[in-house]
């Protein structure tokens, strides 16, 4: 790092600053930026290649040598990890779906209406957003037990919609108030109702920020690791991350097999990220206030 | 919004509902209970009996505790400080570059975030293995004195942790500091260059007050997710070898679910939101005051 400054200053010169033209001797800054570009990248790829090439090994040279992709099948069906994703695909469902509509819902009224006790409220929803699941996991167990919720996919899932509820909350408001007035009203003069309005008018146009929110929620639900393990204690409802941990504390051997089970399991956000960069990079970084 | 019918009274409270029900009884619900359970001696079987607050004048003296808040704070250097020191120059470095392929780098850099936190640790146990990654390059340059089960020693075990922290947070901050920088107009740079200012002055002078809200995000993300891991130090070590690697929410989960120590687990989680409040109102009030 101090070098890479220091090849930096020297490169640029004492009396030039890094904002210089184009034109005259930035090589040196534009060599040794790519240097650094592509160190971090690398470093940044690195476990991710690791990973990836593990799971294509051969577990014994018995194997044979060369690419093994029969690794991601008996992940999929010995090491039980097609259940896994189901269950987590299963999850996931059910958590996007209710809170986003949920979360719709809700930043409609903070955004657009004006009632008694919205700025409390919306306050309370804010507070949510910094509760880390720790707290709350432990009497979530006990009580929900109690209700005979364990090892239920809602007992996996409602405390992640009310998790997410708090965030989608907060980012749909956020929606809401930059949307045109004009066009509310004109619907309503229209003879539209508030659901019309909202339903047929405003989500249509709320596209972009709906999609970011459905994508952080399924990733975060996705790879969510506490509330699984603890809200599913017979172990016969395990989501992804939960199978891939307790596979690892099972098998000492089973390398590769471990490897292409990590690798299933970080798919399905990986190909989205890939696919909708820009709506996680946005989300991310805007919706920085959860957590 | 003014001038709505007075049919639409219960209008906003009827969109707020199903959100607030879920968040009701699924967060804030057990957020109560969490700081009820606190002041009881409670096993999870049997009923509790009043205990004050024992639970919280334990997280001061008990040494397993102390020691837990302590390996948290070790993680907030690894991975708030050191992504924001390396995310700085990296950002000063590349922001002015005119260098090719800098939303490939993005994305890149990027992925860590996206990726589940157990499938990492899995990634980065086999690096620190005994026949891993990083013992065989320290054998292939011939130090073989330095290689050892990086996770297993009490000497490197936190550290060995942390890092893998510093690799998820850096591109996240790198990213964040980046957009900051690239807000500042380039003239504010071309001037001080000309009145002489040396890189490290223009830095000081012109790109940390720009950014300042940037880095104040970059903070309070990485610092709270340093307070917050769990799924890493569950699936590297387990908190061990001994505790050496113990942190808050792995001792909410050990001691509720483990040793059934539900309220002194719940009082550690009392005291871990405490602090992520904090970390939030404490960062965000530093930026507001000095901008």
């Amino acid at each position: 790092m101090s070098a890479a400054t220091a090849a930096r200053r020297r490169g640029e010169g004492p009396e030039t600053g890094p904002a210089r033209g184009p034109s005259r001797g930035s090589a040196a800054h534009r060599a040794v930026s790519y240097v650094v570009l592509v160190g971090f990248a690398l470093l940044a790829l690195g476990p991710v290649v690791t990973v990836v090439a593990e799971a294509l090994s051969p577990e014994r040279a018995a194997d044979g040598a060369g690419l093994r992709p029969q690794n991601f099948a008996d992940a999929w069906v010995q090491g039980r990890f097609g259940d896994y994703m189901a269950t987590s695909a299963l999850v996931a469902v059910v958590v996007v779906v209710a809170a986003t509509l949920l979360s719709i819902m809700s930043g409609y009224a903070f955004g657009t209406m004006e009632f008694r006790g919205r700025e409390v409220l919306f306050y309370l929803f804010l507070l949510g957003i910094m509760v880390p699941t720790e707290v709350v996991v432990v009497p979530l167990f006990f009580d929900l037990r109690t209700l005979g919720l364990t090892d239920t996919v809602w007992g996996i899932a409602l405390p992640q919609v009310a998790q997410s509820v708090a965030f989608g909350t907060y980012w749909m408001r956020a929606y809401f108030r930059t949307t045109n007035r004009s066009l509310i009203e004109a619907a309503r003069l229209d003879g539209a109702g508030p659901h019309r309005v909202l339903w047929s008018v405003l989500v249509p146009i709320g596209r972009p920020a709906i999609t970011t929110l459905v994508l952080l929620v399924f990733m975060w639900t996705w790879n969510e690791f506490l509330i699984p393990l603890v809200m599913a204690p017979a172990g016969q409802l395990r989501t992804a991350p939960l199978g891939l941990a307790l596979f690892q504390g099972q098998y000492t051997q089973g390398t590769s097999l471990l490897a292409a089970g990590a690798v299933l399991v970080a798919l399905p956000v990986v190909v989205v990220y890939l696919v909708l960069q820009r709506h996680f990079i946005r989300g991310m970084l805007e919706g920085a206030v959860r957590e | 919004m003014r001038g709505r019918a007075p049919r639409g009274r219960a209008t906003p409270y009827l969109f707020l509902a199903p959100a607030l029900a879920v968040y009701g009884a699924f967060l804030l619900y057990p957020l109560l209970r969490a700081v009820q359970f606190s002041f009881y001696d409670f096993d999870g079987l049997t009923v509790g009996t009043p205990v004050g607050l024992a639970n919280y004048a334990a997280v001061l003296t008990d040494a397993g505790l102390r020691a837990a808040f302590g390996h948290a704070l070790v993680l907030v250097v690894f991975f708030s400080l050191l992504p924001l020191l390396v995310g700085l120059v990296l950002a000063a470095l590349l922001v002015r570059a005119r260098v090719r392929g800098l939303p490939l780098f993005r994305t890149v850099v990027f992925l860590p975030q996206v990726i589940a936190m157990v499938v990492v640790a899995v990634a980065w146990r086999r690096i620190y293995a005994p026949d891993g990654t990083l013992n065989d390059l320290l054998r292939a340059v011939g130090l073989d004195a330095l290689t050892r089960t990086w996770l297993g020693d009490y000497a490197t075990a936190l550290p060995a942790v942390g890092l893998i922290g510093t690799w998820v947070s850096t591109g996240l901050v790198t990213v964040l500091l980046m957009a900051g920088m690239a807000r500042v107009p380039k003239e504010l740079y071309e001037a001080a260059s000309l009145d002489g200012a040396s890189p490290a002055r223009q830095l000081r002078a012109l790109t940390l007050p720009a950014i300042r809200p940037e880095i104040a995000v970059a903070l309070t993300l990485t610092i709270i997710s340093a307070l917050k891991t769990f799924d890493l130090v569950y699936v590297t070590t387990g908190g061990g070898p001994g505790t050496s690697t113990t942190v808050p929410s792995y001792e909410v989960y050990r001691r509720a679910f483990e040793l059934g120590e539900v309220g002194a687990a719940a009082a550690v989680g009392v005291v871990l939101t405490v602090l992520v409040f904090a970390v939030n109102l404490v960062v965000n009030r530093v930026a507001d005051r000095q901008r």
